[in-house]
């Protein structure tokens, strides 16, 4: 696992996606290859807004409970990613924005892993 | 291309199957299907074998050379070929089998779909894995989180209850009590999934299949040797298959699942039917939003009004499309790779009128079988 965390770590601690000259779509996760333009796409890397609106989400009920949203951002691009707050305050169309938040660790002498979770915009 | 029909099937049981290896249940399956179809097994020029993950269930790969092995054919030395799209891995190895047929390149082929998930670690973990791991399963969105994902959009955007959610699950259990190879053989009622405990809100655990032990086999053939075989062919009169975004974030639209809408117009095309040709059904309810969606995407009811077919009865036995007489996923059991072979057996059985109990009326039928959250999708369609 541990290579693969490394390498992400870019993706991970920033919200980066990529953007398509050719067509002006974004897309998350990062694409070499553009969905509409294939070939004649022209893709780069680029930072992605960090606000957008919770289109869905759960509450996966395992021992310690956490929230799971499919988030539009403010260009477009959807992002699935964690939601800190209470479960009571989800709603559909909320407010939410990045946050740099712990995900997990491989083991107690594992690396930890850090990423892009949300919160509420207030 | 040739047309193809089924001359056998057979099926393990599905569940937790403690007392049986995999090579156990594949060849049951097997046994079965040659017993059905009257053959010795030395006809067979092809094996497709439809798994998903037998590295990490088992720790075996090279699951069809074991397979074509144990079932007494390595003397033979014929072609076996295993599939994978990993809950659609059944319906890819039917697939497969079928264009081997309808391309002449074989006469006599197998189909088989086999799974064993209780012997290492943890099954709905390794389901999992159909989802994009990086991206979706890195933030703690597994296969059940996902499908609820899906699950609270319909209901907020098209009025969907979890009521409706649970009377999916209680239509496959009551189906699935009058199937002898099914895991759950009991009916339950409305409350009891109500108060199921909830897995990913709004899904509770009577709303997710479990993730099972079993195996199914069908034999296809060409259509003059199938005529020699049996006097009840029932032939695939289409088999598609499409694909979509692995990633729900990827989709525009997370309530249609493209690779069904895709698949199931090709096959009705190719069969030259419409959905309301359709008079039975076996769709993969990996979780019950997935058959109130299969429902709109296979184009049985418009977009957002999938729900009221279960409201008012038209996917139960004796109703007008009656959908998942086996038990589906949730009752049966959700064996992997063995569930998209599974339904063209139930689908053969129900079309030859040997579907003892569960029967039901009918001369056309189709096949659903999803990979993942909708990524790969087989549909089938079967006459008599």
């Amino acid at each position: 696992m541990v290579p693969r965390s490394w390498r992400k770590i870019k993706y991970r601690y920033d919200l980066r996606g990529s953007y398509c000259e050719n067509c002006g779509n974004y897309h998350y996760p990062p694409r070499n290859f553009c969905p509409t333009c294939r070939r004649r796409g022209k893709v780069i890397e680029t930072l992605f807004p960090e606000e957008g609106r919770v289109v869905s989400y759960t509450v996966v009920r395992e021992k310690e409970p956490y929230i799971v949203a499919l988030i539009e951002l403010d260009n477009g691009a959807r992002v699935l990613s964690q939601v800190c707050c209470d479960p009571s305050e989800m709603k559909i169309g909320m407010r939410v924005r990045k946050a740099f938040r712990r995900y997990g660790e491989d083991n107690e002498d594992g690396i930890i892993h850090y990423g892009t979770k949300f919160v509420p915009v207030n | 291309m040739r047309r193809v029909a089924v001359v056998g099937v057979g099926q393990s049981k599905f569940g937790e199957l403690w007392d049986k290896g995999f090579r156990d249940i594949v060849l049951e399956a097997g046994r079965e299907a040659l017993e059905d179809a009257d053959l010795e097994g030395k006809e067979i020029e092809a094996i497709f074998v439809g798994n998903m993950s037998g590295g990490r269930y088992l720790g075996q790969e090279h699951i069809a050379a074991l397979i074509a092995d144990y079932a007494g054919l390595a003397e033979f030395g014929i072609p076996a070929t295993r599939v994978e799209a990993a809950d659609a891995s059944g319906g890819l190895a039917v697939r497969q089998a079928y264009m081997a047929v309808a391309s002449g390149m074989h006469d006599i082929v197998i189909a088989a779909g086999a799974e064993k998930v209780t012997d290492v670690g943890d099954p709905m973990e390794i389901l999992s894995a159909s989802v994009d791991i990086e991206w979706e399963r890195f933030v703690g969105g597994n296969l059940p989180a996902l499908y609820a994902i899906i699950a609270r959009l319909h209901m907020e955007t098209f009025g969907t209850t979890e009521e409706d959610l649970a009377l999916i699950s209680v239509k496959n259990h009551r189906n699935g009590a009058l199937n002898p190879k099914a895991q759950f053989q009991r009916v339950i009622r409305v409350e009891d999934v109500l108060n199921s405990p909830y897995v990913a809100e709004p899904l509770k655990l009577l709303d997710c299949a479990s993730v099972s032990d079993g195996a199914a086999a069908v034999i296809l053939a060409s259509e003059d040797v199938a005529r020699e075989i049996t006097d009840t062919p029932v032939f695939i009169e289409a088999c598609t298959q499409a694909s979509d975004y692995l990633a729900l974030q990827s989709r525009k639209d997370i309530l249609t699942m493209n690779s069904v809408v895709k698949a199931a117009r090709e096959s009705y095309k190719i069969a030259g039917v419409e959905p309301k040709d359709i008079q039975v059904a076996e769709i993969h309810d990996s979780f019950t939003i997935a058959e109130v969606l299969a429902y709109e995407d296979l184009g049985f009811a418009e977009k957002g009004e999938g729900a009221e077919l279960i409201r008012e009865g038209v996917t139960e036995i004796g109703g007008k499309i009656p959908v998942n007489p086996s038990g589906g996923l949730k009752a049966c059991g959700h064996a992997v790779g063995a569930t998209g072979v599974r339904q063209i057996v139930e689908l053969t059985l129900q079309l030859r009128g040997e579907a003892g109990k569960r029967q039901v009326e009918a001369e056309k039928g189709l096949a659903l079988n999803i990979g993942g959250t909708g990524a790969t999708a087989v549909v089938s369609v079967l006459g008599r």
